[in-house]
């Protein structure tokens, strides 16, 4: 028997009653530059066989400032960093519009299999079928899922997406000889809606919001006409609403000789369950990684594939895949049946990481799981915007939202606390802040979008944590609110300075 | 002083009017960190997009409350954007426009009510 073990304590009293409360951040690390210096190395090269006179003078005379740290000094620099920062895999992440769901691990394996993960864009195509494969067949899940006959893959994120079907449904209108000036879009509209149609030459229009929260069709009807090439409507609309108008809003729309454009942000809400060409839709990007479970960014660009309608798939941009007798092949010539193709938006093929990791999303869902994903994001949605109703008030308090809960700021009338003391308070509780004061629609709007992949005992301590906040504000306990956040590496920032006097380079 | 719905402000002096922003709606903006003003010689008619701010919070337009030609614009502003929030019915000032048609600056609100108009809010 080995006596030194015995009598030792395996369980510590104290942790018992140690409060369970989230805690702080405490790591103030600086930058990896100020951490390691040039003048030492934490790898061990070989000399160059180099012959300097073979780089014309081009020879490097000073030390390029790398820092110079060993393994495991570089791993922790980074892990600490990674720590000094709230993730989907730390506790919950309800930033509405921003659909911060779980990232299957399933989906992180399938897209380093080396088959996939070593692939380059410029390998002949006969050696990359099984990628090209999978573009078509990512193609036609998404073709299916939509009920609309073409994708662009290509896009790198929404808001290239929506360039994309913009330049599209220019194109269309230029082919007719009918170049139109204007894009009508909603007041609660993401932002990227008004500025893609700007960049892609159009004048925005804005089409006024009923009281409850949905598209005014007696102002789109007016602001309708010869002018205007496009509408661009997302359902469900930023307030987490089913724009229920949407047939009436294509048939005014099309009636006008203008193209439906459908912001898919959102399409996580529907998806298995509403297929947005019978909506009408001629044009709609998909946020792989809000709908299909993609990391957001993804290491790099992400991906917003869109699909189009019969009458602006001509338009689609290169390339795309095609199957034949001799297998897949990719079209990258704007000619025969790309013709008319308005261009190409990227100098490859798109993000190939995002479009594995979407496939395997949808693949180990099924249809039906695609289906239950939708049904539990807006279960969930509805529960927490029935448990803190009790507290605060809904914005539309009618009927059930669909996947994201939108609450005002009526509720903190009187009590000194405003949207942005909630948010920052709730970074002591442990939860990164719903998105705030968006849409612009709605007075000091906090946004809550749960998504089917919360737990509901999370998703209950979330709503415990914000009910007692909102207890804490209407008792007066201001202090609470106003020096938040406490445990936080940083406290509350100063964001007018940020905006004003931004510091973007280091400097020694 | 006359007032527009949207919270603009003109102050009329001859055929010129000074438009900006009333401090009711910088109060609302938060801090101002960007103000983009129109280009001279520009013409607007009232109730199109004559300038934008953006505060911490959002991207607001400013509308033209009156039509006209752009005469002059307050060009310290966009680097002291600040003002806008310091000063906002008088240093704060955004555009000068030529009036196309005085009469449309009497048919705004004074400041009793635009004070009245507030209380609706």
């Amino acid at each position: 028997m080995n006596m030194l073990n015995v009598g030792r304590v395996t369980r510590s009293e104290l942790a018992a009653d140690a409060p369970s409360e989230a805690h702080g951040i405490v790591h103030d690390e600086p930058l990896i530059f100020e951490l390691g210096g040039w003048e030492k190395t934490g790898v061990d090269l070989p000399d160059p066989e180099l012959d300097a006179g073979d780089l014309a003078g081009l020879l490097r005379q000073a030390p390029i400032g790398l820092p110079g740290l060993s393994e495991p000094e570089t791993l922790r620099h980074y892990v600490r960093l990674s720590q000094k920062n709230h993730a989907i895999d730390l506790a919950m992440y309800p930033l509405g519009s921003c659909t911060m769901k779980h990232n299957p691990r399933l989906n992180e394996k399938i897209a380093r299999l080396p088959g996939f993960a070593d692939l380059h864009p410029m390998q002949p195509v006969s050696t990359v079928q099984g990628a090209l494969a999978v573009m078509d067949l990512l193609a036609h899940w998404l073709k299916t899922l939509t009920g609309l006959p073409a994708v662009a893959l290509s896009p790198k994120a929404g808001a290239h997406g929506e360039l994309c079907g913009l330049l599209a449904i220019r194109a269309a209108h230029e082919a007719r000889g009918d170049a139109r000036r204007k894009v009508l879009v909603p007041s609660s509209a993401h932002g990227t809606n008004p500025a893609t149609a700007a960049l892609a030459g159009y004048q925005v229009e804005e089409i006024a919001q009923t009281p409850n929260g949905r598209v005014d069709l007696a102002d789109l009807a007016a602001k309708l006409g010869p002018e205007a090439a496009a509408v661009m409507v997302t359902n469900p609309n930023t307030c987490g609403l089913f724009e229920r108008d949407v047939l009436e809003i294509a048939r005014l729309t099309h009636e006008a000789g203008a193209y439906f454009y459908c912001d898919g942000a959102n399409f996580n809400a529907i998806v298995g369950r509403v297929r947005p060409g019978d909506l009408g839709v001629d044009a709609m990007h998909i946020n792989l990684h809000k709908t299909f479970s993609t990391p957001h960014g993804g290491g790099g660009p992400g991906a917003g594939p869109v699909v189009l309608s019969q009458a602006l798939a001509p338009y689609a941009p290169t390339p795309w895949v095609v199957s034949g007798a001799a297998g897949f092949d990719l079209v990258e010539e704007r000619r025969g049946e790309a013709a008319s193709a308005f261009g190409r938006l990227c100098a490859f093929h798109g993000q190939m990481g995002m479009y594995v990791r979407a496939l395997t999303y949808m693949m180990s869902h099924g249809a039906d799981g695609l289906r239950q994903v939708a049904d539990d994001a807006v279960l969930s949605a509805n529960y927490v915007k029935a448990r803190l109703s009790e507290a605060m008030t809904a914005a539309f308090p009618d009927g059930p939202c669909m996947h994201e809960a939108l609450f005002d700021d009526r509720w903190l009338e009187g009590t000194g606390v405003t949207t942005l003391d909630i948010a920052k308070a709730l970074i002591d509780q442990g939860f990164h802040p719903m998105t705030m004061y968006f849409p612009l629609v709605v007075h000091g709007a906090m946004l809550i979008e749960p998504t089917e992949t919360e737990p509901k005992r999370e998703i209950d301590r979330f709503c415990d944590a914000l009910l007692d906040l909102a207890a804490a504000a209407k008792a007066g306990e201001t202090a609470k609110f106003k020096g938040a956040p406490f445990k936080a590496p940083l406290r509350r920032l100063d964001e007018t300075a940020a905006a004003r006097k931004p510091r973007l380079r280091w400097t020694p | 002083m006359r007032f527009s719905k949207e919270h603009e402000w003109v102050e009329v002096s001859g055929e010129v009017a000074a438009v900006g922003v009333t401090a009711y709606a910088a109060g609302q903006l938060g801090d101002v960190v960007f103000v983009e003003l129109p280009e001279l010689g520009k013409t607007v008619k009232a109730g199109e997009p004559l300038a934008v701010v953006e505060s911490v919070k959002a991207a607001s337009d400013v509308y033209a409350p009156v039509s006209g030609e752009v005469v002059e614009v307050n060009a310290g502003l966009p680097d002291a954007p600040e003002t806008v929030n310091a000063s906002p019915e008088r240093d704060g000032w955004m555009v000068k426009l030529r009036l196309a048609n005085p009469a449309e600056a009497e048919g705004l609100m004074d400041r009793a009510a635009y004070e009245q108009f507030l209380s609706t809010l």
